[in-house]
């Protein structure tokens, strides 16, 4: 009996030992460092943006079309989701170029209903750059991941057919729900399908849980209204802009200067 | 005197392997045991309930929201996880328990309990679904968050409740992380068929399972699921792992035993699992994502997790054949009040998957209402922890002190509900 009480007594100490790691563990956000500052490794990509560099350069217009779902929204607050915002802020930062970000709607769409009329949809608008977010639906619906990686390829190659550039973005990192919708596989197929594909991928998801974890947002708060969304859109949208921007190896002053 | 103690609980770990001695109680073990010393009987082989405990605990771990101990956790280190460890010991024990079972009392009777086995986790499988079906009912009127509008698109499946639960029923609609049970559930119901095979020509029926599963690859066999799509495992794969689990219950880990103390293999397995594990690295630390060669990428990914890929399984074998090799049968540690814990959970998995299920459920709501940060995370996960363990050891004592009363006097009809069989 005695030796259970010691064990005992052991996993206690262990368990509090325990919790002095996790107490120390939660990373202290650096008091100096402006908001939302997205890792760089998050933002790393080899794939390149030729059309997008070129039409900084050259011929001075960047025609971004934003194909999403609700995500890619705030309810009562259009222009200041995050299509909205990356459009303000790529036009404080190119001032000599005319950006233009539209958004095309396609709510409760799997990527498999979205790739086949993408390359219409591409060749109708002529962007210079897609932004495809997709997989919470595919997530919610479960969808076999195989067909979700397929679709995935499909409309890349209808969008790179008709020339434009394409980023995939993918799911929101969301707590609250993960224990009904499973995001795993579908993060997989897209971080898989942008490497075959050589396309740039905007991890949301990997963003979104970073902030959380460094405290710069409460995503698993209940009810907090309309400002948290419209936080979060506002730092997606800059840590967007970024990856644009290295995907382009473009240099802003550089542009500037030739103003 | 088997029998009547073996299912009231857990009949898979319930029984002694060789059937020899009663059961030795769990909580007596710390104490110097007269058991073991007068007969050379067999001993529970107590690393089974070791590591099926380990992989309910990490199962635990991994359905909660990542915290500090997530990285503790299995599947951070190479392909295979928990789920492997627990489908595998769950063959190995099936097979040992209902194997002697059938030598005893018969193929009929055998048969029989193992299917009011799988009712029990049938009726377990449902008793987890209403727990869901609580949780987005009330994350539905409760969750406000506008950022979060097209997540809430999965209480599409509240709208039509007359669908949903019956696909429920049907094993169909699977929510997440409640996809072990339904695998578990087929497995077994297939366990009488295997099992009579088994007895016979323990070579053929793995030789059969392994055809199944290169057909799965080959035909690309699934059962389909509500709303869309496959079984998160798929039971024409995974049943190798079940079987082969049952094939070294029955003999096969002894004729196993030369190739797994070769040097050979003690190699070929550190290495591969050194080279997962740098693999896995990769996928935590984008910075490493470059460095795998393309090629490898190809040829590996994506890695099948639903039809138990080579790769996976592979991790699994080399993991178990180093464990075997060190940590021996006889290890002292296993009878150290250290590890009871984890040894009971093990004893008692069905019950204690399903707390663990139900805590996961529990420890996110928690998460959710009081808005924590890891702090709370780290404590809501080594509560449950501690949950699971009290449970455990509840569950045996009650085990013990009904087997002895058992022993003495027919158990009552209700109680025992048949199991003396």
């Amino acid at each position: 009996m005695k030796a259970v009480a010691k064990a005992g007594l052991g996993w206690i100490a262990a368990a509090a030992l325990l919790t002095a790691v996790g107490l120390s563990s939660p990373a202290v956000a650096d008091p100096d460092a402006p908001a939302c500052v997205p890792p760089a490794y998050l933002l790393a990509t080899e794939a390149k943006l030729k059309g997008v560099a070129a039409a900084l350069k050259t011929t001075r217009k960047l025609d971004i079309l934003v194909v999403g779902s609700r995500s890619s929204t705030i309810q009562s607050a259009e222009n200041s989701s995050y299509p909205g915002r990356l459009q303000a802020l790529l036009r404080e930062r190119f001032p000599g170029v005319t950006v233009n970000v539209t958004m095309e709607m396609r709510p409760k769409r799997t990527a498999g209903d979205i790739a086949t009329g993408l390359g219409a949809l591409v060749a109708e608008r002529k962007p210079t750059l897609v932004i495809w977010q997709t997989g919470t639906y595919d997530a919610i619906r479960s969808i076999d991941p195989d067909e979700f990686r397929t679709a995935l390829g499909q409309g890349i190659d209808a969008v790179k057919q008709d020339g434009a550039d394409i980023i995939l973005m993918n799911l929101q990192y969301s707590p609250r729900t993960e224990t009904m919708i499973n995001p795993a596989p579908y993060l997989d197929a897209m971080r898989v399908v942008a490497q075959e594909h050589d396309v740039p991928l905007f991890d949301r998801f990997a963003l979104m849980r970073h902030w959380n974890e460094t405290g710069e947002f409460d995503l698993f708060s209940p009810a907090p209204g309309i400002d948290l969304a419209l936080r979060v859109h506002n730092c997606l949208a800059r840590a967007l802009m970024a990856l644009v921007i290295e995907a382009a190896q473009t240099d802003p002053a550089e542009v500037r200067t030739q103003r | 005197m088997t029998p009547p103690v073996t299912t009231i609980a857990e009949p898979v770990t319930g029984a002694p392997p060789a059937g020899g001695p009663p059961p030795e109680p769990a909580e007596l073990s710390p104490r110097p045991a007269p058991l073991p010393s007068h007969k050379p009987v067999p001993k529970r082989e107590l690393r089974l309930d070791l590591f099926r405990g380990l992989a309910l605990w990490l199962i635990f771990i991994d359905h909660l929201p990542a915290n500090v101990l997530t990285w503790f956790t299995l599947r951070n280190y190479g392909f295979s996880d928990a789920t492997e460890i627990f489908i595998f010991i769950s063959g190995y024990t099936a097979a040992f328990v209902y194997g002697k079972a059938m030598t005893d009392l018969g193929f009929v009777v055998a048969a029989a309990r193992i299917l009011k086995r799988v009712w029990q986790i049938y009726v377990a499988h449902v008793f987890l679904f209403t727990i869901f079906l609580a949780e987005i009912s009330y994350v539905a009127t409760s969750f406000q968050n506008p950022l979060y509008s097209e997540e809430m698109g999965i209480l599409d499946f509240l709208k039509q409740p007359d669908v949903t639960i019956v696909q429920a029923l049907l094993l169909r609609f699977r929510p997440v992380n409640m996809d072990v049970l339904p695998l578990y559930i087929v497995l077994m119901f297939f366990l009488p068929p295997i099992l009579w095979l088994m007895r016979r020509w323990p070579d053929v029926t793995l030789g059969l399972a392994t055809l199944l599963y290169a057909a799965t690859w080959q035909f690309d066999l699934h059962l389909t699921a509500y709303p869309s799509g496959a079984w998160v495992f798929n039971p024409y794969a995974w049943q190798l792992l079940f079987v082969f689990g049952a094939w070294c219950a029955m003999g096969g880990a002894k004729r196993l035993s030369r190739v797994l103390a070769s040097k050979v293999t003690l190699w070929l397995a550190a290495a591969y699992l050194v080279a997962a594990f740098y693999v896995t690295l990769t996928w935590y630390t984008p910075q490493l994502f470059h460095t795998l060669p393309k090629w490898l990428e190809q040829w590996m990914y994506p890695i099948d997790k639903p039809n138990l890929d080579v790769l996976r399984f592979a991790h699994f074998l080399a993991l178990a054949a180093l464990t075997v090799r060190f940590i021996p049968r006889d290890w002292p540690a296993l009878n150290s009040p250290w590890l009871r814990p984890l040894i009971l959970c093990g004893q008692h998995s069905l019950e204690i998957f399903c707390i663990g299920i139900f805590l996961a459920f529990a420890g996110y709501f928690i998460l959710a209402e009081v808005s924590g940060g890891a702090v709370l995370h780290f404590f809501v996960s080594v509560t449950g922890i501690c949950i699971m363990s009290a449970a455990a050891w509840l569950f045996s004592w009650y085990k013990n002190v009904a087997s002895k009363a058992g022993s003495r006097t027919p158990p009552d009809a209700d109680l025992a509900g048949g199991d003396a069989a």
